[in-house]
């Protein structure tokens, strides 16, 4: 009898006995790469999505939080459903937001979320980082692990937000053992989302500096998916670089995209988009310039490892994906 | 969003017009590779294509390995450092067959004011052994701040110089050349010819760790190419070099050029380390000694048996 009196209280608190089937609540849930992920996972077990933005499209089974993630509204979501596990993409990368409204939604909403997942004893929280909080650097090593140190906020201050969420995520770790906790630091993203690596290679004619060529890594918003579906299993925890299948030249991609691309010295390079960006020309900040100059690159060979992570699209495939929106 | 959309369409009728030139321009450039390419054949032989068709590659589907090192690009590379090799320093190579098929150290001494030694390296391992190989070495890390340079480093092997980087290129069973006297070895003064400076002890930590074999090559003929009577210090320090030389032979007209010594590569028999790779340095200093004292002997010995700096 105790069996089920013990499964009802369960059933009442809505949560599932298998692991892996409970709720899901995912932030920034009207992205691109946001909404991707619901879709990819309300099928198998409820999701909530948080945002403040409107989610006009989304499944009738999801359920959406139109919530800023800074306000107390966000306590009642957690309070309500009984959460068992928490993606956090929430992360703002506007670069023409101010500083300080960058620095309050990325830093202090999520340091708020942080404190709701240790009070509801949420077992599993995914935070996506970025590989960019390594920073391209003239001394990276070729593939730098996950330990290396997180310089990308050296030279563009707009990374430091992200760094800090890292760290952060981190601290939480630590202090909170018993929620799992997965950071996950991807390359650069490409496909339908709109982010600064995906709009360069949008550009009808590519950019590039005038004798550099690095050697860069890139992955498919679906790989990212993958990768946080891998990340939600049970007894995952830890730091993981995540990239897609092999890394190639900028040049190579560019050829691949049929493109031309304009070679600029970089002391022009740098002057005219800071230019273009101060006349709103442009969307892209001067320090994204060190990204087609210097080499940063990750091992992920921890994530293939442990995590059994392992991209399926070719990289052909994914440099192409940020062209099919175009013609769809 | 219109402003955006107005630039882009100019800079892509831009991107256009440069298209236009380019059937010219590229039409030259292959006009070019083609003369490049017979004059190789001419010089090397048949011989230099048919190696690089044999050495092991190791590439990804963009034709680069992860590195970033491209053929295409090596083999025009190793094609002036080779014809260096034969023609102009004619060099004589021996112990060809101590060099491993799988992984290994180069360990060699470092002379010449400038790296020609390892340009040579480079050509004796494609060109001498069995199998051919490509060498990677490792470059300054400011050398990836200078258009053209980093490229040109990246497509031909040559990696930045961080301890992940070397361990990795082992870890691919490649041979790596180290110059473990660095700045000090290639700028010794002509008195000081042929006395190796101080290795450092990071390619024995690196060797143990990866389970690499060493192997010592010693390096004749190099000293002699430029004369440097003395180091300047100050304007070394002046133009933040890692030394200023004093060549005389920089004064006579064509004296830019390397005097054309005949060098003489050896390589020894290989040496196994073992033990911790985390121990103390003077547990490393020990084994780095070794190493040393064999390049030094081999240095010696090839002194002793040379007859003459420019011939024979």
């Amino acid at each position: 009898m105790s069996d089920v009196g013990e499964t009802e209280v369960f059933s009442v608190r809505g949560a599932a006995s298998v692991p892996g089937t409970g709720t899901l609540l995912v932030t920034g849930a009207c992205g691109r790469l946001g909404k991707g992920v619901i879709r990819t996972f309300h099928r198998e077990r409820p999701v909530i999505g948080v945002d403040r933005r409107p989610f006009p499209d989304r499944p009738k089974d999801v359920e959406h939080a139109r919530v800023d993630i800074r306000r107390k509204k966000l306590k009642d979501v957690f309070r309500s459903g009984n959460i068992e596990a928490v993606v956090h993409l929430g992360v703002m990368h506007d670069p023409r937001a101010s500083a300080a409204e960058h620095h309050s939604w990325n830093v202090a909403g999520f340091q708020k979320l942080l404190e709701y997942v240790a009070q509801f004893k949420v077992p599993k929280l995914v935070v996506l980082s970025s590989a960019n909080v390594y920073g391209p650097q003239p001394d990276n090593a070729q593939f730098l692990p996950e330990d290396a140190p997180l310089l990308g906020g050296a030279r563009f201050s707009e990374i430091r937000d992200l760094i800090e969420v890292d760290m952060l995520t981190q601290g939480f770790f630590w202090k909170h053992p018993t929620t799992e906790t997965v950071i996950l630091r991807p390359v650069h993203i490409l496909g339908q989302v709109r982010n600064a690596a995906s709009n360069f290679l949008r550009l009808p004619t590519i950019p590039t500096l005038m004798g550099f060529d690095p050697m860069v890594q890139v992955i498919h918003e679906s790989d990212v998916i993958g990768a946080i579906r891998c990340a939600l299993a049970p007894k995952m925890r830890g730091i993981f670089n995540v990239a897609g299948k092999e890394p190639l030249p900028l040049s190579r991609i560019v050829r691949m995209l049929g493109k031309t691309s304009i070679p600029i010295p970089y002391t022009l390079g740098k002057a005219l988009l800071k230019r273009l960006f101060a006349l709103h020309l442009s969307s892209f900040p001067t320090p994204e310039l060190d990204h087609i100059r210097y080499v940063c690159m990750v091992d992920d060979g921890l994530a293939r490892k442990t995590l059994g992570y392992e991209p399926k699209l070719s990289v052909e495939e994914t440099v192409l994906s940020v062209e099919a929106e175009r013609f769809s | 969003m219109m402003y955006v959309r107005r630039v882009e369409r100019r800079l892509a009728r831009l991107g256009g017009k440069l298209f236009g030139v380019a059937p010219l321009a590229r039409k030259l450039v292959s006009d070019a590779v083609s003369a490049v390419d017979d004059f190789m054949t001419a010089r090397l032989g048949e011989e230099f294509n048919e190696r690089l068709a044999r050495v092991p590659k190791n590439l990804m589907s963009s034709g680069v390995d992860p590195f970033g090192m491209d053929p295409e690009w090596t083999k025009y590379a190793l094609a002036s450092a080779a014809f260096l090799h034969r023609h102009y320093f004619r060099t004589e190579v021996r112990g060809q067959e101590h060099v491993p098929a799988g992984r290994a150290l180069l360990i060699a001494n470092h002379s010449g004011q400038v790296p020609i030694d390892g340009a040579l390296i480079g050509a004796s391992l494609f060109m001498d052994v069995e199998p051919p190989r490509f060498m990677r070495a490792m470059v300054e890390k400011w050398s990836q701040t200078l258009p053209f340079v980093s490229i040109f480093f990246s497509r031909v092997g040559q990696v930045v110089g961080v301890p992940e980087n070397a361990k990795r290129l082992l870890e691919r069973d490649e041979v790596l050349l180290v110059f473990p006297e660095g700045a000090r070895g290639i700028s010794k003064t002509f008195d000081q010819r042929y006395r190796l400076a101080d290795f450092g002890l990071g390619f024995m930590r690196l060797a143990i760790e990866t389970g690499t074999p060493i192997v010592p090559v010693s390096v004749i003929g190099g000293e002699e190419q430029y004369v440097n009577v003395k180091n300047v210090e100050t304007l070394a320090r002046l133009f933040r070099m890692p030394a200023f030389p004093l060549i005389p032979q920089l004064l006579v007209p064509g004296g830019v050029l390397p005097l054309p010594t005949k060098y003489r590569i050896t390589f020894g028999e290989p040496m196994f380390f073992g033990g911790d790779s985390d121990d103390d340095d003077s547990v490393m200093e020990e084994k780095v000694e070794l190493v040393r004292a064999t390049i030094q002997a081999m240095v010696n010995r090839g002194l002793r048996e040379r007859k003459s700096v420019f011939f024979g």
